[in-house]
This record gives structure tokens, sequence and C-alpha cells, in this order.
């Protein structure tokens, strides 16, 4: 049994099914990532384990009993909004202290222990500020101090670090890892950037339609993407046109390739799939007999690699990562498996 | 609370506010429809018959338009002199520009007369300079009541467009002369095009405040009648039946005026798109211009401070004392001391404020339901709630006073009437049914602003409902809440077109003991009051400008 268990969670609105039958269990001390494009359920999901949303089914349990009857204020699970949500009439103090004096904390204990929540997140002595002169990290870091003041059981984040710059936002995201972990606090944490889950997840839900895709680490999310959504989603993938030999092989244009079956179903040598390769699952080689051919249209430096857009006789569009100098635009090459796995999926798998 | 018990409770506001605002205006239509014997149209036939009818709706008509065009034509260059040229004094006197708003339309329509009236200071000063027998002017007719209209309205041409112009990005104009245009199609093509929300919603608000506009056609109109004054001289002559399809031609006129108004400008587009700094100011020329500039500013500030100027003047001269001389001979404090000391001069001033603040707190409670149920719980009586709490904005008030005290004036339970007229319940009831949309405005777009998940960051940090709204949800909405309230109390404290028609002498404002003070010539004493509603007005109006630079 774990510590947080969703139990076939469904939330409908006007007749779109938000959420669908979704079902996750959390250890004590884990940070789950649900990650997923936009309207895919995860921010109704964290929405239904906070008590802001009611599911029309299933049920919310921590520590085994059920949840999901408790009001918000009952649940008591901390959330950093989006947005932050501080208290724009409050001070930094008065905003962390909120929570605390929902709880009956007064006096020398209340001020001690806002004290320590502001230390926690390197704010110490910021109390008589105003939320509104802070910077956008310090606003980040003020909500995510007065959600953990009350010691909440869980901890929900939804896009803690979507308002952000990119600089600030890659620091924050290792401070905020850092402190879920030292605390111990189990969290979950919605996201739409890979990044983000990858970092902060110990375990990653990918979403799709309110519907759970994939569970895992971050590296088999990657290694064994269960579809080829999954495998588009995270990380880069091109997408080729491919014809089904075995579990173990497949041929694209004519050439043989190594690959994964992922399914889902059996693999029926002869059937129509489509093959997705990650840039660094194919290299550039002469082009020959035997190998799929195709022109460099495009190369996009990044430093140690590039990546080259190759469009292949067949006509598909492939994204290939090479030392800089392995082609140049309007080079004809060849593209052979590197032996990292390229996953093949039924053809009709949307 | 659930969706459920919030949809219910958004059907009864709608029912509260159908009886007190949809069902008297719609009272008005049907007993001009009515006589002794059952429907007829006799009231209409005798209406569209009388010449001096349609006279006065043509004069309600132009006038309104010309108010508009008039305060247009003087608040839009000020906005541009003062929010685009830099001379010395600028911020100090682009305050005082504002001011005319600080009067009340009767206080401005009685400062109006002591300035410039037959025995005005103006006039006496000009007759005792010639050497006249008689006073130089009379200020009368449509021509003084459109003087009084443009020096009390262009201030909304001038806020609205001088805020337009601030919120305008400077890069847009730069953009515009980088792509080769001159000054005169940049302003045609581009800033003119910017300012049209703001112009069309000063333009708007012009024509339906001269509409209803009753203090001055009153005071300066003389025989020339509008349609406000013509309701109440047709209903003072106790010839009801007419007043009622009077009434109900002037509502149609607003109400049409209102819906050609909307199709012809559908919603400001142009007015969200500014983001970036506002343009530099343009320095005058040389020193000369400069000054020249500065010293036409400070002599219009003089001109329209003229009238508060008189008010306070004329409100330290005693009972009596006046007569001939072209300047008062003496002052003294004796005029307010009287206010105070005698409780006949005190009752008004207690009356308007018990009444003023019964109706605002009233109003506040209604917009704060309103507020909760359409922005928060999204009710599907929203559209209705809406549109209920802001049409009283688009009827006269010389309307809702007649249609109040038809609603009011019969015992009849089953057709939810009551006897209310001759009591001290009808005058409160009509200050807040007209400051609904006042409130309601405020404090929709509080709530609009309101970000939801504070009340869910209260949740989730273990603070109950009452907790969630005494801590958060109130002092969030505090300077909508003390926007909407203090102009509905100055609104109300001032309101002199509805109170004419529905007071008692027991509950007598202060607006109409001004006028009685007029009629006995006791000009001292009505200035005195006049000055207390102007300082009342002129503080709500500091606050507000102070709860707007927080924000």
């Amino acid at each position: 049994m774990g510590f947080l268990e969703l139990e076939g969670l469904t939330r409908t609105f006007a007749g779109q099914r938000a959420v669908d039958g979704l079902s996750l269990t959390l250890q004590r001390g884990e940070v789950l990532a649900l990650l997923g494009p936009s309207g895919s359920g995860k921010t109704t999901t964290l929405r239904l384990l906070a008590g802001f949303e009611v599911p029309d089914a299933g049920r919310v349990i921590l520590e085994g009993r059920d949840v999901t009857p408790l009001a918000p204020v009952a649940r008591r699970f901390g959330m950093v909004f989006q947005h932050y949500a501080l208290f724009p009439h409050l001070d930094v103090g008065a905003n962390v202290a909120f929570g605390l004096e929902s709880r009956g904390v007064r006096g020398p204990e209340l001020s001690r222990r806002v004290a320590e929540a502001l230390s926690l997140v390197d704010l110490a002595g910021f109390e008589r500020r105003a939320v509104a002169k802070l910077s956008g990290g310090q606003q980040q870091r003020v909500a995510l101090a007065r959600a953990l003041a009350p010691e909440p059981q869980v901890l929900l984040l939804d896009e803690p670090l979507s308002n952000l710059d990119p600089s600030l936002r890659e620091r924050t995201r290792r401070e905020l890892r850092g402190l879920v972990h030292r605390l111990g606090m189990t969290a979950v944490v919605v996201t739409h950037e890979q990044e983000d889950a990858f970092d902060l997840g110990d375990r990653i839900a990918l979403l799709r339609g309110g519907r759970l895709e994939q569970l895992g680490t971050s590296d088999e999310l990657y290694a064994t993407p269960a579809s080829a959504f999954v495998a588009s989603f995270i990380g880069r993938a091109s997408e080729v046109e491919a014809r089904v030999i075995s579990t173990d092989v497949a041929e694209v244009e004519g050439a043989r390739w190594p690959v994964r079956w992922a399914g889902p179903g059996p693999a029926v040598p002869g059937a129509a799939a489509r093959l997705l390769a990650r840039p660094e699952g194919l290299r550039l080689v002469a082009p020959g007999a035997g190998r799929v051919g195709g022109a460099v249209t495009g190369r996009r430096f990044t430093g140690p690699v590039a990546f080259f857009s190759v469009l292949t006789a067949g006509g598909a569009n492939v994204e290939v990562a090479a030392p800089p100098e392995a082609a140049r635009e309007g080079d004809v090459v060849g593209l052979e498996p590197t032996g990292a796995d390229l996953h093949l999926y039924p053809a009709a798998d949307a | 609370m659930t969706a459920r018990r919030a949809g219910w409770l958004g059907w009864l506001l709608v029912a509260v506010l159908a009886w007190l605002i949809a069902y008297p205006l719609a009272l008005v239509l049907v007993e001009g429809l009515r006589g002794p014997a059952g429907w007829t149209l006799e009231e209409v036939r005798r209406f569209a018959s009388r010449s001096s009818e349609w006279e006065a709706l043509w004069a309600s008509l132009w006038l309104s338009l010309a108010s508009a065009v008039l305060s247009g034509a003087i608040g839009v260059p000020l906005a541009f002199l003062f929010e685009r040229v830099d001379f010395p004094g600028r911020k100090l006197l682009g305050v005082l520009v504002a001011l005319p708003a600080v009067l009340p339309p009767l206080v401005g329509v009685v400062a109006f007369l002591f300035l410039y009236g037959e025995t005005g200071f103006a006039g006496r000063l000009v007759q005792h300079v010639l050497g006249l027998e008689d006073p130089p002017w009379r200020l009368e007719g449509p021509v003084a009541i459109l003087l009084v209209h443009a020096y009390s309205m262009y201030v909304y041409f001038y806020l609205f467009c001088r805020a337009a112009l601030s919120r305008m990005d400077g890069a847009m104009l730069e953009a515009a002369s980088a792509l080769g245009a001159g000054r005169g199609r940049t302003l045609r093509r581009v800033v003119l095009p910017h300012l049209r929300p703001a112009l069309a919603g000063a333009a708007l608000l012009t024509f339906m405040t001269s509409l209803a506009s009753f203090s001055a056609p009153y005071i300066f109109g003389g025989g020339y009648r509008v349609m406000t004054t013509q309701i109440v001289f047709t209903r003072l002559n106790g010839d009801d039946g007419l007043a009622m399809v009077e009434t109900t031609a002037l509502m149609l006129l607003a109400l049409g005026a209102l819906a050609l108004f909307r199709r012809a400008d559908p919603g400001g587009s142009l007015a969200g798109v500014g983001k970036g700094t506002a343009p530099g100011l343009a320095r005058a020329g040389s020193a000369h211009a400069r000054a020249g500039i500065a010293a036409a500013a400070w002599l219009l500030a003089v001109l329209l401070l003229l009238p508060h100027l008189t008010l306070l003047l004329v409100s330290f001269v005693p009972v009596g004392t006046w007569t001939t001389e072209p300047f008062p001979p003496v002052f003294s404090p004796g005029n307010y001391a009287a206010l105070v000391a005698e409780p006949e001069r005190l009752r008004p001033l207690l009356n308007s404020l018990w009444m003023a603040t019964a109706a605002t707190a009233a109003a506040v409670g209604i917009a704060l339901a309103g507020g909760a149920l359409v922005v928060r719980k999204r009710v599907r009586a929203s559209r209705l709630i809406e549109g209920l709490l802001g049409l009283p904005w688009a009827v006269p008030g010389t309307v809702f006073a007649i249609a109040l005290a038809a609603l009011f004036s019969v015992r009849a339970p089953w057709a939810l009437r009551t006897v209310l007229v001759g009591t001290a319940w009808l005058l409160p009831l009509a200050y807040l049914i007209r400051n609904l949309p006042v409130t309601g405005r405020a404090l929709l777009a509080g709530f609009r602003q309101l970000d939801p998940a504070l009340e869910e960051a209260a949740a989730s940090l273990g603070a109950g409902r009452a907790r969630t709204i005494r801590r958060i949800v109130l002092p969030a909405l505090a300077p909508a809440l003390a926007a909407g309230a203090t102009l509905a109390f100055v609104t109300a404290l001032g309101d002199f077109v509805t109170s004419i028609m529905l007071y008692t002498y027991d509950t007598r404002p202060i607006s109409l003991e001004i006028l009685g003070s007029l009629r006995q010539g006791d000009v001292g004493v009505a200035a005195a009051y006049g000055v207390l509603l102007m300082a009342a007005s002129a503080v709500v109006f500091a606050l507000g400008a102070r709860g707007e630079s927080r924000a």
C-alpha cells in the first residue's frame, strides 16, 4: 500500500473527460511529476488531489484513509500555485503565517516558524517586505515557504517554474529539488516541460487525454517509450515509415535496420509500421547500396554536436546528431543505425 | 456553497432587482396606456397632439448632442495640452482642470448662478463698470443650459482622453514617423483611431448625462422646457397620465440612443493593445512659447475654479447684507454656524447623511452579492444580473422617480406594491437604485481582478469560509469597495433630480434645502450647503485618485 493513492479518478467537464480513470500510487517521500501537453488533464488531476475539484468517480487515499469527501480546508495539502497566488495585501511574513494561524499557532511560536520557513527558502529576514516588491524568483520562494510552513503531508506544485526566465529557472529547479528531498516531502509536480519533470520527479507520469500513457523514471521513459506518443513527447524523435520484418528487424526504404518492437500488440511480419529514431540513433555515412539515402537540407549548430535535417529518398524528414563538420547543407548522404534503440510501433497507433 | 444553491440565489437576486428596477419602469409604460375605464390610447394621443411635447423632446435631443460636441471641443484639446506638452505647473493644473466633476449638478448650477447669473458677480461687475441701470444679461434658456453642461461635462472627455493618451505606446508614434508619416498623418491615422474608444465612451457619457440633466434646465431653463423638466411640471399640474407618457418617451429616447450608440461602436477593441511606455512630452519650442502656454493654462484654471471660489465666497455672506453692491460688503462664518445650530437647518444635513449612508450600504451589499454570483459562481442568471444592475445608468433619474412613485403609491400586496410615497423609505430606496450601476460596476470589476487562486490558496492553508472572506476576499476587494461606495455616497448626498419628486418635508435632503434657501433669498445659506457638498465630493475625489495611484 502506498502513502498516497489515486484510484480510478475521473472528472468530466461539459462531456469531455479531463481525467479518465487515472490510478497512481506514491510512496512516502516520493516526488511524482505529472507531465503532458496542455489539455492532458495534469492540472485537473492536481486540483482533484487538492480538493478544488470533486471527482465524478474514483478516490484519493492518504495513508489508507479516503480523503475524497474532504474539502480542501480539511485536506491540508500544501499547494504552490502557478501564479503563486500570494495575498497582495499581506506582507511576506503574514503570507507565510497564514496557514500556521489556521492551525492555531500564535505568538513567539508563530514568528519562530515563519522565520524558519523563510530561511528554508533563503529569504530569512524578509518578513516585512511587500510581496509586490519581490522579484519573480523571490515570489516563487515565498509561495513555497507559505505552503511548507504548516508542514503539509503532501506538497502539490502547479507549474512552479513556468513564470521564471530560463537562467533563473534552472537554478530554482535545483534548489527546489534539494529542498523537497531534504525535507522528505511527498510531492506531486505538474509541468509541461520534460526537463522540469526529469529533474524534479523521482518518477514521471506522462498523461495524454486524461489517461496515463506511461509511468516510470526519466531513463525508462526515454529508453523504452511505451508508445509513439511517448517517444515523440520525451526527447526528440523523427518518424519514418517502415515495414515489420520481425520483432527486432524492420525494413526502411529498402534497408534493414535493427529495432525494438514497442507494441502495442505482437509484431506482424510484413505489416506497415512507424519507426521513431532519436537523433543519436542514426549517423551520417557515405551513400551506398543497401543504405537509406538522402540530402542534407539544414544544419543546426549547438556546440559539440550539430543536428542535421536529412530529406530521405522516400520523402521522410529525419534529424541526425553528428559532429558539426560531418556534412554541409546540400550534401548527399547515407543513413545508418548507431545501435542505440530505434523504436517500432504499429502504423495505426496514433 | 453548492452550485445549485448559488444558482437559486442568483435567481433570487434577479427577482429582487427586477422588482426594484424593471417592474417600476414597466409600470410607467402600462399606466400611460390606462385610463379610468381600462386600456386607452387617449393619453398617447394627447401627448402626440401637443406641440410643446415635441419641442421638449427635440430640445432634450439637440441639447444633449450639442453638449457632447461642445464638451469634446473643450476636453480633447485640454487633454492633449496636459498630456503631451511640458510647461511649468502642468501637474497641479492637470488636477485642477478636473475639478468641475467635483460639483454635484445642483451645486454647479447654483455656483454658475452666483457667478454669471443676472445678479451674479460678473453681471454686477459689468453693470457697475458701465454704469448700467439693469443687469447686462440674463442667464436663461438653451444657451445657458448648454454652457453649464459644457462646463461640467468636458471633464469626461478630458479624463478619458488623457487616460488613453497616457496608455499609448510611444514606440507606436516613433514607428509612424520611421515609416515616413508626418505629424498630421500620424495624428489622423494613428493617434485618433487609438483615442476612438475613449472619445466614444466620453461622448456617450456626456450625451446620457445631458439627456438626464435636470438641475440646469430647471434653474436656467425659464420657459424653455426639456423632457425632464416637462415631466416634473406636468406632474405638478396633477396630470399623471400624461406624465407617464412623457416619462415613457424620455425612457425610450435614452434607451434608443444607447442602443444606436452600441451598434455604431461595438466595444472598443483598441484599448488593450497599448503596452510599453507612454510617449515623451513635447517641450514647447522657445521660452516665450512656454511662458505663453503656462500663462494661458493658469488663466484657464482660474476660470474653471471661479465657480468654486464664488460658492465659497457667497457662503460667508450673512443673510440680507448683499443687495446692490458689486461685491458683498460683509463676511462672517454665521451661515455655517446656523447649519449646525438651527434644528431646521441641521435637519436636511442629517436626512441626507442617513439616507445616503443607508442607500450606499444596501447598494454595496447587493453589488457584493452580484459580484460573487456573477464572477465567482458564474450562475446561469449572470447576464441578467449584470444587465439589471447597469440598467438604472441608462434611465434618467426623473424616469425612475416617476416610476417609483407609481409603484409605491398603491397598496396591492398581490402585485408586490405598497404605499411608500410620503414615508421616509422612498428616497433611500431611490438612491439605492440609482447607486446600483456605480457600485455594481466597481465590485464586478473588483471581483474580476481578484485571482480565484487566492481563495483556493487560503483554503489549502486551512482557512475556512468566514476567515477567507474576512482576511482575503474583502481586503483584496477594498479598493473597489471604497471606490464604488464613496462615489455612490456623494451622488446620493447631492441628489436633486429624484429627491425633488419623492421628498417629504420631514425627509427633505440638502439639495431641496438649497433650493428653498435660494427662493427665500438666503444665498449665503444655500452656498454654505453647496460648499459642504463640494467638500464631501472633493474628499471622495482625492481618495479615489489616491486609490488609483496605489493600484
